[in-house]
C-alpha cells in the first residue's frame, strides 16, 4: 500500500483536512471573530464538495475493508450537497450571541459524523461499517444537545444517545451471530455462504432491527420526534435528512448484496414494515402543530416509501431509492430552511405562528409550498417524479397492493402538508410573523432547495445517470 | 415547435408575465390576452385538423411529436390529437377564456388568483393532447392541485373544507389511477418487448385479461371520481358551491371532462376485455348518478348545489354512454362532454354574476330578476333550455345520441337502464323549469332588487361567447359529430373486436 491509495479514501481525507482547519483557526481567533469561522467552514466545505464531484479512483483498500466505487462516489456526493445546503441554512442561527462560543465545535462535529457516514457508505465489512456507523451517531448526539443550556435540547441528546447505544447493541448481537454462522465479516464471504438458518435468520432480523432504529422505521420510531423536537432545527434537519439518507444507502446496499440469497425473506418484512411505517407516521403527523415534530413524523412517513424501492430488490430498485433520497434531500431541506429561517429570527415553531405568513413573507411561503408539494409528489416538482419511479418499482415487482395503499398513504400525507399550507394562505392571523429578509446564506440554501425541487424531476439524464452508476451492484 | 405544445407554453409564458404585472387591472388584461391567444390557438388547431381530414390523411392521431424523456423508463414525451382531443381542446379554450372574464372584478390576490387559474389550465390541455400515460397523470394532477387554493383563498361558505375534501377526493381517486396507470404499463408487453406507456402502442398489444380484470376497475374508478360517479361525486356539490365563478365554470365545464375523457381513452380503450365483463357494474352506478344527481338537484335550493348536482346528473350520464361501447352511444358522449361543459359554464358564470349583485345564492329569496337584468335573465333561460335538452340547443343532440345509442342493445338490463336514465330528462326540465320560474318571474321580493345593474361588457363577453357555442353545436351539430365520429372508429372497432367476451348481461 503506498500513499497514492489514500487518495482513494479522498472524501474523508478532504473532510478530514477541512475540519481540521476550521478547528485550528477556531484557536486562533478571539471571541469577536468568531463568526468568521462559518465563512471559513462554509467555503471550505464547498470547495469539498466540488472537488467530490472530480474523477476520482475506485478500489479496494485494507484488504477489503473499504470499498470505493462509483456508487459510493455518487452516494457521498449527495450526501455532500445535503450538507452543503444545511450548512447554508445554518449559518443565521450560528451567528446569535449564544453560539458564539461553540461555532466551530459545531462544524467539527457535523463533519465528524459525515465522516462516519462516508466511511459507512465505503464498508467492505461488518467493522468497518460498524465503526462508521458510531462515529456517524455519537458525535450526533452531541449536535441534538447543542443548546445544553435548554432541558429538551440537553434532553433530546440523551435521548439520542440512549436509543442509539440500545440500537448499536441489538446490530452487534446481530453481527456477532453473522460472524459466528459463517465465519467472516466481509459482506462479500457473507454473501457467498448466508443461507436461511434459524440463526442466520435471527442475525438478519437483529441487523435489521438495528438499522431499522437508525432511518426510525416503525416500531423503531418512538425516539425520533422528541429528538427531532428537541434539537436545534439545523441539527434536525442533517439528522433527518442526511443521517438517515446515509443510513437507507447502506441499508440497501447490504440487503442487495450481503442478504442477497435470502431476499424472499426479507421482504416479506420491509413489505410489513413499510405499510406499518407509512401508515402510522402518516397517522401522528396529522395531530402535530410543532413543526418540528411535524415533519419528523413525514420524514418516518417518507422512510416507508423508501422502502418501497428497496422491496423491488432490482437495479431498478436501487436506482430509484437513490434517486428518491436525492430529492427528498432538496424537498426536505427546503421545508427545514423555511423553518430555521423563522425560527432563528423569531423563534417560533408552531403551525399556528404561521397563520397568514404569505401576506408578510411571501416568498417564504411560496418555497415552504414548493417544497411540501414535491414531499406530497405533487406535480410538476420533482417529489412527483420521485415518488412515481419508487412506486414503478415496487409494481415492476407485483407488489401491487402496496403501490396502492402507499398512494392512499400519500394522499392522506397531502391531507398535512395542505393543513400548513393552509395556515400560510387562507387562515388569517392577528399576529402574523413580521415581515424579515433573511441572510444571503439563507437565501442561496433556499434557493438551491428550489432549483433543485423544479430541476431534479424534469431533467431526465440525472436519472439515467444514476441508473447506469448503479448498475454495477446488482448480480 | 408543433403547434400542440403550444397549448401548454402559451399558459407558461402567460404565467410568466404575470409574474411581472403590478396591479389587477393589468393581470386581467395580461390573462385576457394570454387566453385569447389560447383560444385563437385552438380555432386554428381545429381549422388545421379539419384541412388535414379533408387533404386525406388518415393517421388515427395528427400533429404527433415524439420526444424520449426517460429513456430506460419508454416514457416520452408524446403528443398527438384525434377528433375527440380537437374537440376538448377547442372545449377548454372557450371555457377559460370565458372564465377570465366572469372573474374581471377579482382584485384580492389577483396574481395568484389567475395564475392557479391558467395553471389548472395549463394542466387540462396537457392531459388532453397527452398520449403517453405517464404524462397524462401528471397533467392530471397537476390541474388538480391548484384547486385547493383556488377554492380556499378565493371560495365562499365552507370554503376550507370544500377544498380540502374535494382535493383529498380527487387525488384519492388519483391513487387508483397511478395503480392502474402502472398496471397498465408492466402488462404493456405482454409477447416480451420493450414496457410503454405509449396508449397508441398498448392498443396495439393485447393486455392479459387476468390483469385487465385487476386494473380496469382501479382506472375506470379513478378517472371515474373526477367524472362524478356515484358514490364518490360527494365532492362535487361542496367543491362546485365553495368555489368561486370561474373555478365552478372550469371545474364542472373542464375538469370532470377529464374524467370521462379518460374512462374510454385509458380505460376501457386499453383494457376492452375486463370492460365488457365490468361494464355492468358501473352502468348500474353511473345510472344512480344520472337519477340520484338529478333528484337531488330538485330538493337544494342554493342555485350553486343546484347547478353542481345537476352536473354530477349530466356527466353520470357521460360515462354511462361511454360504457355503452357503441358508435352511437359514444359519439354522444363526446357531444355531452362538449355541451355540458359550455352550458354548465355558462350557468355557473350567470350565477357568480346573479350573486355578485342580489348577494344571495337561495332561490326563494328572488324572483322577478328578469325585470331589473333582462341580459342575465335571458342568458340564464338559455342556459336553461339547453340544460333540459331543447331541440335547437347543444343538449338535445347530446341527449337524444346517447339514448338511441343506449337503446341499440337488445337485452332488458341495457333497456331497463336506458330507460331509468331517460326518466332524468324529466326530472331536469322539472328543476330548470322550477328555478327558472323563481328566479326570474314573478314578483321582485326585495327592494333593494330593483335598483341591480345589468350585465357589464365583460359579463357579456363572457356569456356571449359561450352562448354561440352552444347554439353552434344545437344548430349545425354535423361537423362536430363527423370530426368525432371518425376519430372514434379505431376505438369502437377495437370494443367490437373484443365483443364476444359478454359480461353478465
Amino acid at each position: 500500500m503506498n500513499l497514492s491509495d489514500f487518495l482513494t479514501m479522498r472524501h474523508e481525507m478532504l473532510l478530514t483536512i477541512v475540519a481540521l482547519v476550521v478547528l485550528i483557526t477556531d484557536i486562533n481567533l478571539s471571541v469577536k471573530r468568531k463568526p468568521m469561522v462559518i465563512n471559513l467552514a462554509i467555503g471550505l466545505f464547498f470547495i469539498h464538495t466540488v472537488i467530490g464531484f472530480l474523477p476520482a479512483s475506485t478500489g479496494i483498500l485494507f484488504g477489503g475493508m473499504y470499498r470505493s466505487s462509483a456508487l459510493t462516489l455518487m452516494m457521498k456526493n449527495i450526501l455532500n450537497v445535503g450538507v452543503f445546503i444545511v450548512l447554508l441554512q445554518s449559518a443565521t442561527w450560528l451567528k446569535k450571541a449564544e453560539n458564539l462560543e461553540k461555532i466551530s465545535e459545531y462544524f467539527i462535529l457535523l463533519f465528524s459524523t459525515l465522516i462516519g457516514m462516508n466511511f459507512m457508505i465505503s464498508s467492505g465489512d461488518f467493522l468497518m461499517f460498524y465503526l462508521g456507523l458510531e462515529l456517524a451517531t455519537i458525535p450526533m448526539a452531541a449536535l441534538a444537545a447543542y443548546v445544553h443550556h435548554q432541558n429538551r435540547s440537553a434532553e433530546a441528546g440523551v435521548k439520542l444517545i440512549l436509543s442509539s447505544a440500545l440500537s448499536s447493541g441489538i446490530l452487534l448481537f446481530g453481527l456477532s451471530m453473522i460472524y459466528g454462522t459463517t465465519g467472516s465479516v466481509y459482506f462479500d464471504q457473507v454473501a457467498a455462504t448466508y443461507a436461511n438458518t434459524p440463526l442466520q435468520v435471527l442475525a438478519f432480523i437483529f441487523f435489521f432491527a438495528g438499522m431499522s432504529f437508525k432511518i426510525s422505521l416503525v416500531p423503531f420510531h418512538l425516539w425520533t420526534a422528541d429528538v427531532y423536537e428537541g434539537s436545534p432545527v439545523n441539527v434536525t434537519s442533517y439528522l433527518s435528512v442526511i443521517s438517515k439518507g446515509a443510513s437507507v444507502f447502506i441499508l440497501t446496499i447490504i440487503l442487495f448484496t450481503v442478504f442477497h440469497s435470502i431476499s424472499f425473506l426479507w421482504k416479506d418484512l420491509v413489505y410489513a414494515i413499510a405499510v406499518s411505517t407509512m401508515t402510522i407516521g402518516n397517522l401522528f403527523a396529522i395531530r402535530q402543530k410543532n413543526m418540528k415534530r411535524f415533519l419528523a413524523f413525514s420524514s418516518i412517513a417518507q422512510a416507508g416509501f423508501i422502502l418501497l424501492g428497496i422491496i423491488a430488490g432490482s437495479q431498478l430498485g436501487m436506482t430509484t431509492v437513490i434517486y428518491f433520497v436525492l430529492i427528498y434531500i432538496f424537498s426536505n431541506l427546503g421545508a427545514f430552511g423555511v423553518v430555521s429561517a423563522i425560527s432563528a429570527v423569531t423563534n417560533k415553531e408552531s403551525m399556528d405562528d404561521y397563520d397568514g405568513l404569505y401576506h408578510t413573507n411571501p416568498k417564504l411561503s411560496l418555497v415552504m409550498m414548493l417544497s411540501l408539494f414535491s414531499l406530497a409528489g405533487i406535480p410538476p416538482v420533482a417529489g412527483f417524479f420521485g415518488k412515481f419511479f419508487l412506486f414503478t418499482a415496487a409494481a415492476s415487482a407485483g407488489y401491487y397492493w402496496l403501490v396502492f395503499i402507499a398512494v392512499l398513504n400519500a394522499t392522506i400525507s397531502l391531507y398535512y402538508y395542505l393543513l400548513v399550507v393552509k395556515a400560510m394562505f387562507i387562515n388569517k392571523s392577528e399576529m402574523p410573523i413580521a415581515y424579515f429578509k433573511s441572510d444571503l446564506y439563507t437565501r442561496m440554501g433556499l434557493f438551491l432547495c428550489v432549483a433543485g425541487i423544479f430541476a431534479l424531476g424534469f431533467y431526465s439524464p440525472l436519472y439515467e445517470a444514476i441508473l447506469s452508476i448503479s448498475n454495477g451492484l446488482i448480480h | 415547435m408543433d403547434i400542440l405544445s403550444f397549448f401548454v407554453i402559451i399558459p407558461v409564458l402567460t404565467i410568466t408575465a404575470i409574474l411581472f404585472t403590478k396591479n389587477y387591472k393589468q393581470t386581467r388584461l395580461v390573462s385576457a390576452i394570454g387566453m385569447g391567444v389560447q383560444l385563437i390557438l385552438a380555432a386554428v388547431l381545429i381549422y388545421l385538423y379539419l384541412k388535414e381530414r379533408q387533404a386525406g390523411n388518415m393517421a388515427q392521431m395528427l400533429f404527433m411529436r415524439d420526444i424520449v424523456w426517460f429513456p430506460s423508463l419508454n416514457i416520452h414525451y408524446l403528443v398527438g390529437v384525434d377528433g375527440i382531443s380537437v374537440a376538448m381542446i377547442g372545449l377548454t379554450s372557450l371555457v377559460v377564456f370565458a372564465g377570465i372574464f366572469a372573474s374581471w372584478q377579482v382584485d384580492y390576490l389577483a396574481r395568484e388568483f389567475f395564475i392557479s387559474l391558467i395553471l389548472l389550465a395549463s394542466g387540462v390541455f396537457g392531459f388532453f393532447i397527452s398520449l403517453d400515460l405517464f404524462t397524462m397523470f401528471l397533467f392530471y394532477e397537476l390541474a388538480v392541485i391548484p384547486m385547493y387554493l383556488l377554492i380556499g383563498l378565493w371560495g365562499s361558505g365552507p370554503k376550507e373544507y370544500a377544498a380540502m375534501k374535494l382535493t383529498l377526493m380527487l387525488m384519492g381517486g388519483s391513487a387508483l389511477l397511478l395503480v392502474g396507470i402502472l398496471g397498465i404499463y408492466f402488462n404493456s408487453a405482454p409477447g416480451g418487448g420493450q414496457l410503454t406507456f405509449n396508449l397508441l402502442e398498448i392498443a396495439r398489444n393485447h393486455i392479459p385479461i387476468e390483469a385487465q380484470r385487476f386494473f380496469f376497475p382501479m382506472t375506470f374508478v379513478g378517472f371515474g371520481v373526477l367524472g362524478a360517479l356515484f358514490p364518490f361525486h360527494t365532492w362535487s356539490p361542496d367543491g362546485h358551491a365553495s368555489a368561486p365563478t370561474a373555478v365552478s365554470m372550469l371545474h364542472a365545464g373542464v375538469l370532470m371532462k377529464l374524467g370521462g375523457y379518460g374512462a374510454f381513452r385509458v380505460a376501457i380503450y386499453l383494457m376492452p376485455e375486463a370492460a365488457h365483463e365490468l361494464a355492468w357494474i358501473f352502468i348500474i352506478l353511473t345510472s344512480i348518478s344520472v337519477v340520484y344527481g338529478a333528484f337531488g338537484a330538485v330538493v337544494q335550493k342554493d342555485l350553486k348545489y343546484i347547478n353542481a348536482y345537476s352536473s354530477v346528473s349530466h356527466c353520470g350520464l357521460v360515462l354511462f354512454a361511454v360504457l355503452m361501447m357503441n358508435q352511437t352511444a359514444m359519439n354522444g358522449a363526446i357531444i355531452q362532454m362538449i355541451s355540458h361543459g359550455l352550458m354548465t359554464a355558462l350557468f355557473f358564470a350567470l350565477i357568480g354574476m346573479i350573486y355578485g349583485r342580489t348577494h344571495t345564492r337561495m332561490v326563494n329569496e328572488m324572483g322577478g330578476l328578469m325585470k331589473v337584468m333582462p341580459f342575465l335573465g335571458v342568458a340564464y333561460v338559455i342556459a336553461g333550455l339547453a340544460s333540459l335538452g331543447l331541440p335547437g340547443f347543444s343538449g338535445f343532440v347530446a341527449e337524444m345520441t346517447i339514448f338511441v345509442g343506449a337503446f341499440q342493445h337488445p337485452d332488458t338490463f341495457h333497456r331497463v337502464v336506458t330507460i331509468l336514465a331517460v326518466s332524468s330528462i324529466v326530472i331536469t326540465a322539472v328543476y330548470i323549469l322550477r328555478v327558472v320560474g323563481m328566479l326570474l318571474f314573478g314578483p321582485i321580493k326585495n327592494d333593494h332588487f330593483l335598483h341591480l345593474d345589468d350585465a357589464k361588457w365583460y359579463e357579456r363577453i363572457s356569456t356571449v361567447t359561450l352562448i354561440v357555442a352552444i347554439a353552434a353545436i344545437g344548430l349545425a351539430p354535423l361537423w362536430l359529430s363527423d370530426m368525432i365520429r371518425f376519430s372514434l372508429g379505431p376505438i369502437v372497432e377495437r370494443l367490437n373486436g373484443f365483443a364476444g367476451v359478454a359480461g353478465l348481461f
